[in-house]
């Protein structure tokens, strides 16, 4: 059933070269934690991959539910988890991932600074790289500020005032992250909700598929 | 190798473990999410509070527009809602209760709303019209009566509670 379906799509519009493409190549012996047990650091990259997707998923289900205003943010949050069906979970999923996310971003990171893998040619995947790091950052500590409740908003406090310490632009970047030169309120939490939920993800994705295409143009790097 | 066993290739072995696990481990990540997502559908319903509106006695066979306010939860948020019935007494004495919402597309009805028709309720939308039973009358919008309220009288008091339509009646 399943194969005749694929049939009939893969006769009209040649679908295997795509797929085959994407997913069939040679996994190097020196990639394969069976041959070498150690080769388990090359998966943190991978895994830094499918948290991400828990936390885009997990993100998508929480904005049914929450709302990014400050006479509702906390008591929507508040709501979704303690009287909706296994929102502790969805939320537990989206907190405790983005903390699991930036140790794996970390740890990668580490096997690719000790084992050179950053050097000629693949100097720019590292740069990439380092977006994306910077990307992640900004993603938790805009997210830190959603739920609205007194850990959120000092956190955001103390993170407008190391922007203002920034020579010469540090007041007008603090004035456009909060949306007021004084006020930590209604407009900053808008403006962390949008930064968070559309800009910084379309940002992600794009520095994501850039920094894939390069790993299968350039293939990964030798053994040690 | 003999032609009645059934061999499983070392690729086809580890296709199936490979996808076994993968959709164990897909589902077990997507089942709270959806679980999430459906809970509204699966919540039980508030709606059947009755609430008292009026005396009875002050009734006539006149039907009379009747507002009352309830508190409505919604999730998060509460308030407090105004509630409309048209309400009289039929012929026999019972009383009768009308949702004013018309069964075309939503408006609201009126008794006597139009000149035209002083003893039919009328909807000002699409010139939908229901005799005073809550009938609707043939060749206008609406293909069914008005809704009923359910009712209850306690020690001369109309208590008001959820809708009902027509054919549960």
């Amino acid at each position: 059933m399943l194969q005749k379906l694929y049939d009939w799509v893969d006769e009209r519009v040649d679908i295997t070269p795509l797929w085959r493409d994407i997913a069939d190549h040679e996994v190097p012996e020196h990639v394969n934690p069976a041959h070498h047990f150690s080769a388990f650091v090359y998966c943190f990259g991978g895994l830094t991959f499918f948290v991400t997707v828990i936390q885009i998923l997990s993100g998508m289900f929480l904005t049914m539910y929450y709302v990014p205003d400050i006479e509702n943010a906390w008591r929507s949050v508040y709501y979704l988890q303690t009287e909706v069906a296994h929102g502790q979970i969805v939320r537990g999923m989206h907190h405790w991932g983005a903390s699991v996310v930036i140790v794996m971003l970390f740890l990668h990171t580490l096997r690719v600074f000790f084992q050179g893998a950053y050097k000629k040619p693949r100097e720019l995947n590292w740069m990439v790289g380092v977006l994306l790091f910077f990307i992640m950052l900004g993603l938790g500590l805009t997210g830190y500020l959603l739920p609205w409740d007194n850990k959120a908003y000092f956190a955001t406090q103390v993170t407008l005032e190391i922007a203002e310490k920034v020579p010469f632009i540090g007041e007008a970047t603090k004035t456009l992250l909060a949306g007021d030169p004084n006020i930590v309120g209604a407009q900053t939490l808008t403006r962390f909700f949008a930064i968070h939920v559309f800009f910084l993800p379309a940002a992600l994705f794009a520095l994501m598929a850039v920094h894939f295409i390069l790993i299968r143009k350039q293939g990964i790097s030798g053994p040690l | 190798m003999s032609e009645k066993r059934q061999q499983v290739s070392r690729r086809q072995f580890l296709n199936y473990t490979l996808t076994g696990v993968g959709g164990f481990m897909a589902a077990g990540m997507l089942a709270p999410m959806v679980r999430f997502a459906i809970d509204p559908a699966l919540q039980a319903s508030t709606a059947g509070e009755f609430k008292a509106v009026e005396e009875v006695d002050n009734i006539t066979e006149e039907p009379t527009r009747i507002d009352w306010e309830i508190e409505q939860v919604d999730a998060w948020y509460e308030s407090t809602v105004t509630k409309t019935a048209w309400v009289y007494k039929d012929e026999n004495g019972d009383i009768v209760a009308l949702s004013p919402i018309c069964k075309h597309l939503g408006c609201m009805v009126t008794w006597a709303g139009s000149d035209e028709y002083p003893d039919q309720f009328y909807c000002p939308c699409h010139d939908g019209r229901y005799y005073k039973d809550g009938e609707n009358v043939p060749n206008t919008p609406p293909a069914e009566g008005l809704d009923f309220y359910e009712y209850k009288i306690e020690d001369g008091t109309l208590l008001l509670g959820p809708t009902k339509p027509r054919g549960e009646a």
